[in-house]
Parts: structure tokens; sequence; C-alpha cells
């Protein structure tokens, strides 16, 4: 039982047409992964299909020797954190209620909230440092706060891959450094991290590896050796198959 | 004051009356939450609509039974639902013009068919309901029916829950979203059946949005929203049925009113999100800024 995700010659289409081909690569826990591309480079494809949001054309993904499949994410440990404007921030939810959504797939229709439930979400709450927002309604934190609000809500689903979108788009300067303080911890912690990037600026400081998408496997490796002028060039270029 | 609260139980038109209004306001508050938390407000507006067709076909065919209106009313609101989505899907139309065109159409297909039921169909009746001519069959439809929709809504809270507040991180949790959906649907047709003898499916609306309305201005809880919501409903059918009775107005629209001020009241006076409460606020926390400094 390896800690790897897998995805093996993974095609997932969008409207017919591919928008990530025959992709392979192998990602280890414990590490903070950069999702980089231009625009329509099938980012967010690949997060969903990992996420099990679309159906593979081709390929598998496995997590820990088990497949993942549509509407079937085994033991719940991978997480999707969708993009800060998919969600209703005026849901009358406290942030203490958001964490504790992420315990339901684990309780089902009917087992009670026990105490080993409430010291999950109290541990993350602590871990994700929301302790002093707890009681606030979702809306009255600000983004990176509400990032790290879903970040916790993963924690207490006891995930083991977080999948972001885009997190950091419209976060200032002092959120970015907390929130990649945050997914630093999450990641000495052991787990996984795939975040969608498309600032190239603080790629170094935020990510340890990088993937570099554009349809197709452009590149993946720790970050220093990746992350090249000449490599980012050619995610840049590469002009790949989208329709007619 | 006593006789002036127990007068109108002393009919049993009356007592039928609250009992009635207590089962459908309870069940319509409660359901209302979810619906105003997925905004489905007005493809519940548009279902309403959608029901008169089933329940006229019903009615030619099978009689004023209440299965046979439950069935063709199922099937009219489906047929719209899912038609309607399937419009929005295959063309430019967006959904909520496409409900639209088919609910309309819908509406004046059932009109002309109600003309074709062998036993009479109320229009008004229908629209509005006559609470005061509630038999006691009506009353057991509607306490099975809102048994039904309550032990459905709190069997399915969690998965519904996590539907109602974002459906794409519910289906990476193993939630069936779509079946949710479908759900939610199916349970907004029961509750107007089951108010539609009492108080028509027009104001079966205003009963399953404005307390859960109501309640969104008021709290921060899906909880409270839901129950707080019941509670409103229950509250406001009977004092809207007290008010009826003895300013002799149409008891229907007597609770429209009472919960539509009710909603108003709290969208100005809410202590939270009220607009006038917020007005009065003070507009800069001076003391508390200067807090930091010190």
């Amino acid at each position: 039982m390896s800690h790897h995700l897998l995805l093996d010659d993974v095609t997932v289409s969008f409207n017919r047409i591919p928008a990530v081909h025959h992709f392979t690569v192998e990602l280890a826990c414990g590490s903070c992964v950069g999702l980089i591309g231009p625009n329509g480079a099938g980012k967010t494809t690949l997060i969903k299909a990992i996420a099990g949001l679309l159906p593979l054309e081709t390929g598998r993904i496995e997590f820990r020797g088990h497949e993942v499949t549509t509407g079937n994410n085994p033991g719940k440990a991978i997480a999707y954190v969708p993009q800060r404007e998919a969600v209703d921030w005026d849901f009358p939810i406290t942030v203490r209620g958001l964490v504790e959504m992420g315990r339901y797939p684990a309780l089902g229709w009917w087992k009670s909230f026990a105490a080993r439930d409430r010291a999950v979400v109290e541990e993350a709450l602590r871990v994700l440092d929301l302790e002093p927002f707890a009681d606030r309604q979702i809306k009255a934190l600000s983004g990176g706060q509400q990032q790290r609000a879903f970040l916790a809500r993963a924690w207490a689903q006891q995930a083991d891959i977080y999948l972001l979108d885009e997190p950091y788009t419209g976060l200032d300067k002092n959120a970015r450094i907390a929130f990649t303080e945050a997914l630093h911890h999450l990641r000495s912690l052991g787990k996984l991290i795939i975040v969608s990037h498309h600032d190239m600026n603080d790629v170094p400081a935020i990510f340890d590896h990088v993937l570099l998408i554009n349809g197709e496997l452009v590149a993946c490796g720790p970050t220093e050796t990746t992350f090249t002028p000449e490599i980012i060039e050619s995610a840049f270029t590469t002009r790949v198959f989208a329709g007619r | 004051m006593f006789d002036f609260l127990a007068e109108p139980f002393r009919y049993e038109f009356m007592q039928r009356a609250f009992l009635v209004c207590f089962v459908i306001g309870f069940t319509n508050g409660f359901l209302g939450a979810f619906i105003v938390l997925r905004r489905l407000a007005l493809m519940a507006d548009a279902l309403s609509h959608s029901l008169l067709p089933g329940l006229a076909i019903a009615a030619i065919f099978v009689g004023l039974s209440p299965a046979g209106l439950l069935i063709g009313g199922l099937i009219a609101a489906a047929i719209v639902a899912v038609g309607g989505q399937m419009i929005a899907r295959s063309s430019r139309i967006k959904d909520e013009t496409a409900i639209a065109s088919l609910y309309i159409v819908a509406f004046a297909l059932g009109i002309i068919l109600i003309k074709y039921a062998p036993v009479k169909v109320d229009l008004d009746g229908f629209l509005f309901g006559n609470i005061l001519g509630v038999a006691d069959r009506d009353i057991w439809t509607s306490y099975a029916i809102s048994a039904v929709i309550l032990l459905a809504l709190v069997i399915l809270q969690r998965p519904l829950l996590l539907t109602l507040f974002e459906p794409s991180v519910a289906r990476t949790q193993g939630v069936r979203v779509n079946a949710m959906l479908t759900v939610l649907i199916l349970l907004i047709v029961l509750a107007m059946l089951s108010s539609l003898q009492a108080v028509g499916v027009l104001l079966s609306l205003g009963l399953l949005v404005l307390p859960a309305a109501t309640m969104y201005l008021l709290s921060d809880s899906y909880q409270a929203m839901s129950w707080g919501g019941a509670a409103i409903g229950v509250g406001g059918a009977q004092l809207g049925l007290f008010l009826s009775f003895w300013a002799n107005i149409p008891s229907g629209p007597a609770i429209v009113l009472v919960l539509g001020t009710l909603f108003v009241a709290a969208y100005l006076f809410s202590p939270k999100y009220g607009i006038i409460t917020r007005s009065l606020r003070p507009r800069h926390l001076h003391e508390e800024s200067l807090e930091r400094w010190n």
C-alpha cells in the first residue's frame, strides 16, 4: 500500500473535446504540488477528474492501490475545494458547522455526532488556525480564512489528498502568506496537496513540486529542477488539439 | 378575552380549519428552508401552476380521489420540471425561461381540460383553496402527506444539506446530488397537494417561501431556519385564521398577509440583517479601532 496518487494514461473530455490527454503521473503524499498551465490547459478538468466529478475516457486513477472512479472516492480520502466563486457565502452556517459537514460521509445518514467527531472538528479548527472564528457565519471571514475553512472541512473528512482550484485568486499578500503556511503545515502532516495556480511569481515559494500541463503533461518534478524558463516556455507554447 | 379566543372553536368547521392549518403551516414552513437555500422559490411557483393539468386529467379519468390527484399532479409537475431541464440543456434557452414557458402552457392546458372534467373542478378553489370546506378526509390526507415529507427531510437531512451548500463537493463525498434534487422537487409537489384543499397552490407557495425567507433574515443556522420556519408557519397560519374569522375576510389571503407582515418586519428590523437595524448601527467602530493602537 503506497501513499501515492497514480494517474495512468488518463484522458478526460469536456463537450467531446479531450481537455486532458493521456496523462501519466505519480504524486507522493507529503508534498505540495502546483498545477501550472495556460488558460484552457485543463487544470480544472484534471482536478475535477481526480475528485471523481468527471468520467475518464481512458486510463485509471489509483490511490493506495484502490481505483478512484466517478462517485467512488475510496474512504473519502480525496477532498475537493471548489473555486471561491462557486460557494454561496450567505448560506446560514458557521465555520464550525461547515467543518462538521466534513464528518457527514463518515457518519452516513443516521449515526449521531459523537465525542470523537467533535474532537476531529476541534482538531481541524486548531490545525487550520480557525478557532477564534469558529462561531462566525462564513461570510464574515476574509478570503484567506474562507479558504482555510474549506481546508478544515477536508481535514475533518480525514482526507489525505486536498484538491484546490485556484485558491489564491483574490487573496492579498498577507492572506497569501498565511494560506501558504496552512498548506505547508498540512504537507508536513503527510497530506498530498494539489493546487491549480496561475501566478508564476510565487510558485517556488509555495510548491515543492510542479506539474506543468497544457492539455497534456509537459513536465512534472521538483520545483527547482522542473520550474525552469525553458520548460515553462514549452508549457505555454505547446499547441494541442482543441476541436475545430 | 378568553371568549374572544374561544369563539371560533365553537364551530366544527373552524376546529377542522385550525387542525389543518397547523400541519400545513408546520410542513411547508419546515420544507421552505430547503427551497429558499436551493433558490427553488420560482421553481416551486412554476410547479404550483403545472399541477393543474395533472389534476384535471385525474379528475376526468378517476374523479377527485386524493390518490388520483396525487399521481396526476406529480406527473404534470415532473413533465414541467424535467422538460424544462431538457430544453435548457439542449438549446441556448436558459432554465428559468424554459420552465416559465412550459408551466404557463401547462396551466393553459389545465384550464381547458377542467372544462371536460365530469365533476366540477373549481379554479378558484385550486388556486386559493377553501379552508372552511375541509372535510375529515382532507385532514387525514394532509397529515399523512406531511408525515411523509417530514420523515424524508429528517432522514435525508445530511445529504440534502451537503447538496444545498455545494453540489460538487457533495458529489465528491459520495452524495447522489441529482437524486437529492429530485427528492426535493417531489417533496414540493407533495406539500402543495397536502395544502390544496385548505389554501390552494398559490397560497401554499406563500407558506412555503415566506416563513423560510423570514428566518433566513433572522438566523445563521440552517436548523433554526427549518424549525423556526415551521414555527412561523404554524403561528402565522393560526393567526391568519383568527383574523379571517373576526374580520370576515378570506382565510388564505389573511394567512399570507400575516406571513408577509412578518417577512417585512424581519427585513426591516432583523437584529443582524435588518436594513433599519443596520442603518442605526454606528458607522465606525472608533473605540474598537483605537484599541488596536493602545
